[in-house]
């Protein structure tokens, strides 16, 4: 499960004002199957533009996004967005939320593939509450479980942890990894946070001011579970916030 | 404890009603309305007025919630219709039913229907209204992570539009209900011979007694009370608990 993206010379503006104000220039890149690719980049930089063209939710200007070889036309099931503000349905239990989205199998076989999510994401004993009974950190997990569920071949994610605090931010996201490793959808993390972003990428694209352009593509080769301690992250990590601007003296 | 206390709020009203109507020869007191209550109830005044009110308040609010939803969910979902029907609901909302009085006796007569009319017009454009932000207002975050998921059409419509919208149907609701129960009363002072609105008119006609108008004052009011726990009940249903608990 997985597919390859490919993103050749895309440009993307937006009305703002009297004028257009370009949001994604020029762009392009690959990301292979099963990858697993942080984008980072100063806010309004665009990333969150280019993660809507990719989900779909907006057309491009010019260029071309291609899926597994072929263009995107309208959101579907095959990549699927979380975002920060996330979009569990609050009407109905966990369970239905899940539910909802997995079609055509025979109800014996989803009550099976939701508990396994559920297990999967630890919230076996959470299925029959509403999403207003739970923590900002169990939804965020409810979200990943019910994209899980639809079986997507790329998992977009915009700062999906952006609302959580430090400690559980660091617990879902373990958790995400642990996850997507043994189901292996192709994944791009919109982050502000480059910690973050070496933690968990293959690759981490640095992003420069709007309009976005891919400034530097930094491999991360480290083994996982990957300690942010080890030299190698710190030296990375230093390379990536003075290719974004930040004085590394000042943050050390 | 708090209970307690907005029995104590009643309370300290019927005491300075009380002490306010001790002098006066024509405004009951207390005891008198009481009084009045217990005749009413003994000739079956009360049970035959209520009823009649009861009655009509059903039939127009049903009609009403039965009409206004799927116009509202429309107006709602589909700029469109909304476009289309908005101006005509904004200019016949402000209009009092009261003023549509002649025409349903011209329309209606003087029969059970004129009144149930009324409470239709009355409920009819709250729900409207309440009904069509409802649907406006569902979240885009859900509408987009609907599409996301390939759910469109009905199964959108079903499982995304109407549920999101449910809490804000179900406050207008309420608040038809209520307006529904305040016209009924208006509507039974004109051309009829039943219900709470003809009894306090009648009451008052036939023989100076303000113990009785009074009485179907207070009636009216329990009543409006009891029908307002009774929606109030509705947005405690678990699927719409979401929107009404706080700080979540």
């Amino acid at each position: 499960m997985g597919a390859n993206i490919a993103v050749n010379a895309m440009c993307k503006s937006f009305r703002a004002g009297d004028g257009r104000v370009s949001a994604v220039e020029d762009m392009s890149f690959t990301v292979r199957d099963g990858e697993f690719v942080s984008i980072v980049g100063p806010s309004g930089c665009g990333k969150s533009t280019l993660l809507n063209v990719l989900a779909g939710f907006e057309a491009p200007d010019r260029g071309e996004v291609l899926i597994d070889g072929r263009p995107i036309l309208a959101p579907s099931r095959r990549g699927i967005l979380i975002t920060q503000r996330g979009s569990v349905f609050p009407w109905m239990t966990v369970r239905k939320n899940l539910d909802l989205v997995l079609n055509g199998a025979p109800k014996t076989e989803r009550q099976h593939i939701i508990t396994h999510h559920l297990n999967l994401v630890g919230l076996g004993g959470f299925g029959e509450r509403y999403p207003h009974e739970l923590s900002g950190g169990m939804l965020q997990r409810v979200e990943v479980a019910r994209a899980l569920v639809a079986k997507p071949d790329v998992l977009y994610m915009d700062e999906p942890f952006g609302a959580l605090d430090a400690l559980t931010r660091l617990t879902v996201r373990n958790e995400l990894l642990r996850i997507i490793t043994r189901d292996g959808p192709t994944c791009l993390l919109v982050t502000h946070d480059v910690e973050e972003a070496l933690h968990v990428a293959d690759r981490v694209f640095v992003m420069t001011p709007r309009p976005a352009r891919v400034a530097c593509i930094v491999d991360v080769t480290a083994p996982r579970p990957r300690r942010m301690s080890s030299p190698e992250l710190v030296g990375l990590k230093e390379r990536i916030l003075t290719e974004l601007g930040v004085c590394v003296a000042d943050v050390a | 404890m708090t209970r307690l206390l907005s029995v104590g709020v009643l309370m300290g009203l019927a005491a300075v009603w009380w002490l306010a109507a001790s002098g006066s020869v024509i405004f009951p007191t207390p005891p008198q309305v009481l009084r009045g209550m217990a005749e009413l109830a003994k000739n079956g005044m009360l049970v035959r007025h209520v009823t009649a009110s009861l009655y009509r308040v059903t039939f127009g609010y049903g009609l009403a919630v039965l009409l206004a939803i799927p116009l509202g969910i429309l107006m709602g979902w589909s700029p469109t219709a909304f476009t289309a029907f908005n101006p005509a609901v904004q200019m016949l909302r402000p209009i009092s039913p009261i003023a549509w009085i002649p025409l349903a006796i011209l329309w209606f007569g003087v029969g059970d229907l004129g009144p149930t009319f009324l409470v239709f017009l009355a409920s009819f454009f709250p729900l409207v209204v309440g009904t069509t932000s409802g649907v406006q207002m569902v979240g885009r975050e859900y509408i987009r992570a609907a599409q996301n998921f390939g759910i469109t059409g009905f199964k959108l419509f079903r499982t995304i539009i109407v549920p999101g919208a449910l809490p804000t149907i179900i406050t207008s609701m309420r608040v038809a209900l209520g307006v529904g129960w305040l016209v009924v009363v208006a509507a039974e002072m004109v051309g009829i011979n039943s219900g709470l609105g003809y009894l306090i008119i009648d009451s008052r006609n036939a023989g100076m007694r303000y113990d009785l108008v009074v009485a179907g004052m207070i009636i009216i009011g329990t009543i409006g009370l009891l029908l307002d726990v009774v929606m109030r009940r509705l947005e405690t249903l678990k699927e719409v608990r979401w929107r009404f608990v706080r700080g979540s």
